[in-house]
């Protein structure tokens, strides 16, 4: 269960976190721990140094405003664009630069190796390109032909 | 004189030595022990019997030489072994009265020898202890000579010529698709053979009446062109059925051979993998079987083929004409003789060629992973050229296999062009005399075509046979390996676990190096021990056999009063909890790597164990947090990251007893301190064996037990052994004194 908590965001736009306790820490970052795997479980608020504040068990015990504060702040540090199509990929040797649409719109992506394509649970795709950035197919046989056949020569 | 007075019955023994005991003995005496010694004391091969009775120790030599000790107080055995030589020394008081020397197979015996003068003394005429047991197979030891004939029969077992047809055993359930398979082929074959037959009287019935003005019957030419045709449409999808079912058979039995290598290869201890490379290993399993696969798929079946072809057209060619079939045959023999000869050469060279190529692949394996040595010693030369000589070494071999082998076709086509001007000529003249047909002659030269074709190809299933066998014979090296831990036949059930172990006069050697030597230690529930010595004084062994990863040559461990050679390996092994200096992560994710004891936990039980392990915090640092890939090349952790998931993973599964072999001793100081944190963790309740090289990591320990040279010379907390000033206390202040100078 998760214990009692207060979650605001400063003028400056920091997170402060009050504890039961009373002890408040400013700066505080939200964590999954299980980004992949089950992203509405195991959260954490862990401090400027890293250490573990507040263990969230589920997100959905997370009352309102705290919630919403939680979600605005992962947002950007987890940005995972879903690959909608593959319109053309330069080469099926690696490094290859495969053009993509995504949710979030058009891009283009390095692929540096193979390896860089991980499977997770239930045939989901996780693409790193080149910059570390995260792309992530979610359902590898729902993409269209073409994209399937270019997809096809990676795997 | 009842018999059954002797601990050893003497009918087990040689005639030779009965006889010559039996007259020695007096009426009162009894024999307690005896063993066969092989040595004389100048070390030369010998057979002597040395016998241990109520009164005296007697040693019967082969030159009808007796000599007797009396068992007076002061008179000692004392064993020692070196490099393969065992010894016996019979001591009285300072002075040493004499010796006996035997080859260490023996020693198990002199051993139990030794250790029943000291019973017989203890408790004068008691019981004496059953027989000792083979520390192999647990069978009981011949008294005498001290070998097991259990094992002694399995080494003597040839190995087996003919390894390919042992993989029946994996050919079996798939008999029916191998039939069918079979089947195909055989109506393929004659498919085949239907073409050049329909030639002869396309020649004979249409084109020679036609050069003789007789017109052209259309509908004959219709029939036998349609009959070519349909022969030619039948054999093509006859081909592709056989192919198609037997190379479908051939992968699935190639892959039930790959698992159960694999899970045979698993099931066997620590002591195989310690003696064989992971390249030759994986070459075994990957390579090897692949070949075994290929062989059965393609090779294989070729063969048949080529028989079934050729002893149809024999037939077929003696009904046409038995005396031009006659010639055409002539030169088989030669061609069989020739395979003969060559298949022997080959058989070594390719054996020798597959040995070779697990050394390239050694050199790899061995190279990659210490990559980091490689480089800090600047040693990529000889590293580049120890892989050039293996490959030169090769190519050589490759040479000398290729020069026979080259020879081998051309003299195959060579004798087909003969074969060929011998038909040819004994055909025109066959002709001329009007016994054949035209027609006759064009379908035995066009049958000869295939005929020889077949058995060039024939030729050279000779290298593919040899490799398979090659390739089948390392295969079942490994499946025919026992383990040498085995699964006991009645498991004993294990009761409640609380912790408590014992291990009574443990003796264990690697090769013939003893390593431990009569270790006697009661460790009870939620005890934490320490184990310390100097490197080579046989701490890790201790625990290597406390987890049986081996087993003890001598005495027993037991867990909660029974010996751990009968419970079932893996009801025994949960109970453990391991930690190692070098934590192994696989590849796969933090949360699976921290689960790997206990693939069902719950995400809960994840996170409980990393809080535990002090884990949670740098694990939540991770971009992807437990879902981060670590392992070979995954997420770079340090190693005392590494060290606090594998802490993770012990914590998980909840062990009663717990092992840290050096959990410590790869980290700085500073890193320690939080390794050590989380290990208060773990310890707290569990039964502990704790290995450090560091003396500091120990000093909460309830007892430390101090080990030199394979044997227990101190036991007692840190106080009392600095108090007792012994070797612990040596120890210790070598070690602060290097301390404080490295800080200073």
């Amino acid at each position: 269960m998760t214990a009692a908590f207060k979650l605001e965001r400063t003028a400056r736009g920091r997170l402060v976190l009050t504890l039961a306790d009373g002890t408040t820490h400013e700066g505080v970052q939200p964590v999954r721990a299980f980004p992949l795997s089950a992203p509405t479980e195991f959260l954490a608020l862990v401090s400027t140094l890293g250490r573990e504040l507040l263990a969230i068990d589920h997100l959905d015990d997370v009352p309102e405003p705290a919630r919403s504060l939680i979600l605005e702040e992962l947002a950007p540090r987890e940005f995972m664009p879903r690959i909608l199509s593959i319109d053309s990929v330069s080469t099926f040797a690696t490094p290859s630069v495969w053009e993509v649409r995504t949710d979030r719109g058009k891009t283009s992506m390095t692929l540096k190796a193979e390896e860089d394509i991980r499977r997770i649970d239930r045939g989901r795709l996780l693409i790193n390109d080149s910059h570390g950035l995260q792309l992530m197919i979610d359902d590898p046989a729902a993409l269209d032909a073409r994209s399937r056949r270019f997809l096809e020569r990676f795997l | 004189m009842a018999e059954n007075k002797h601990a050893v019955s003497l009918s087990l023994l040689p005639a030779v030595w009965r006889t010559r005991i039996e007259a020695l003995l007096r009426p009162e005496e009894s024999v307690r022990a005896c063993f066969e010694t092989d040595l004389t004391p100048d070390l030369r091969y010998a057979d002597g019997l040395a016998v241990l009775t109520t009164i005296r120790i007697l040693h019967l030599t082969q030159d009808e030489q007796t000599r007797e000790w009396g068992l007076v107080d002061a008179l000692m055995l004392r064993q020692t072994d070196y490099a393969g030589v065992g010894q016996l020394d019979i001591v009285l008081g300072e002075k040493r009265l004499d010796l006996l020397r035997f080859t260490l197979a023996r020693a198990v015996a002199a051993t139990h020898f030794v250790s029943e003068l000291a019973r017989l003394r203890a408790d004068g005429a008691e019981e004496p202890e059953p027989a000792a047991l083979c520390p192999e197979c647990h069978s009981p030891l011949d008294p005498a000579s001290g070998l097991c004939a259990v094992c002694a029969r399995e080494l003597a077992a040839p190995p087996s010529s003919r390894t390919l047809l042992r993989l029946w055993r994996f050919a079996r359930p798939y008999r029916l698709q191998l039939f069918g398979g079979f089947f195909f082929t055989l109506m393929a074959t004659f498919a085949t053979l239907v073409p050049p037959y329909l030639t002869m009287p396309l020649m004979d019935e249409v084109l020679i009446p036609f050069q003789n003005g007789t017109p052209i019957d259309v509908n004959k030419v219709i029939l036998y062109l349609g009959g070519l045709f349909c022969a030619a449409l039948l054999a093509w999808v006859l081909g592709w059925a056989k192919t198609f079912l037997l190379a479908l058979v051939s992968e699935r039995i190639g892959s039930d051979l790959r698992t159960t290598t694999f899970n045979h290869l698993l099931g066997l201890s620590l002591e195989y993998f310690g003696g064989k490379r992971t390249g030759d290993l994986i070459s075994r399993l990957g390579s090897e079987s692949d070949r075994i696969c290929l062989f059965l798929s393609l090779h294989a079946l070729e063969f048949l083929t080529d028989v079934l072809v050729i002893i149809m057209t024999a037939v077929i060619l003696f009904t046409i004409n038995p005396w031009l079939a006659l010639t055409t045959l002539l030169p088989l023999p030669i061609i069989a003789w020739m395979i003969h000869v060559v298949r022997d050469r080959l058989r070594t060279g390719f054996d020798k060629l597959m040995r070779v190529w697990s050394e390239v692949t050694n050199v790899l394996s061995d190279t990659i992973p210490g990559i980091r040595v490689v480089k800090a010693f600047a040693q990529e030369d000889r590293e580049s050229k120890r892989f050039l000589a293996a490959n030169q070494y090769n190519l050589a071999l490759n040479d000398r296999l290729n020069k026979l082998w080259g020879l081998f076709s051309p003299t195959v086509t060579l004798l087909t062009e003969v074969g060929l001007l011998v038909v040819w000529a004994f055909g025109i003249s066959q002709i001329s005399r009007h016994e054949i047909t035209v027609g006759v002659l064009t379908a035995f030269l066009a049958y000869i075509g295939r005929f020889y074709t077949r058995l060039d190809s024939m030729s050279r299933i000779v290298a593919h046979t040899q490799k398979a066998a090659a390739a089948a014979k390392r295969i079942f090296d490994v499946l025919d390996h026992v383990s040498s831990v085995p699964e006991p036949r009645n498991p004993v059930s294990l009761p409640a676990v609380t912790g408590r172990i014992s291990l009574k006069n443990v003796g264990f050697r690697y090769g013939n190096r003893q390593v431990l030597r009569d270790v006697s230690l009661e460790i009870a529930p939620g005890e934490m021990i320490g184990l310390v010595g100097q490197s080579g004084s046989g701490k890790s062994t201790m625990v290597n056999l406390m987890c049986r990863f081996y087993d003890v040559a001598e005495g027993e461990i037991q867990l909660e009063g029974v010996d751990i050679r009968n419970l079932e390996l893996r009801a025994f092994r949960q109970h453990i909890g391991l930690v190692l200096q070098e934590p192994f992560l696989f590849f796969g994710t933090v949360a699976d790597n921290i689960a790997y004891g206990k693939p069902g936990a719950t995400r809960e039980e994840i996170v409980a164990a990393a809080r535990a392990a002090h884990a949670h915090d740098f694990i939540l640092r991770l971009p992807h947090a437990y879902d981060s890939i670590v392992g070979e090349r995954g997420q770079g952790l340090s190693g005392g990251e590494r060290q606090r998931i594998s802490i993770a993973r012990a914590l998980l599964i909840d062990p009663r007893i717990l092992i840290l072999d050096e959990a410590t001793s790869s980290v700085d100081t500073e890193t320690e301190k939080e390794i050590q944190k989380a290990l208060e963790n773990l310890v707290r309740g569990r039964t502990t064996i704790a290995v450090a090289h560091r003396l500091s990591t120990l000093r909460k320990a309830d007892r430390l037990v101090v080990l030199e040279r394979g044997r227990v010379v101190e036991v007692g907390n840190h106080d009392a052994l600095i108090e007792k000033d012994g070797v612990y206390a040596r120890l210790y202040e070598a070690q602060t004194r290097q301390q404080a100078e490295a800080e200073a």
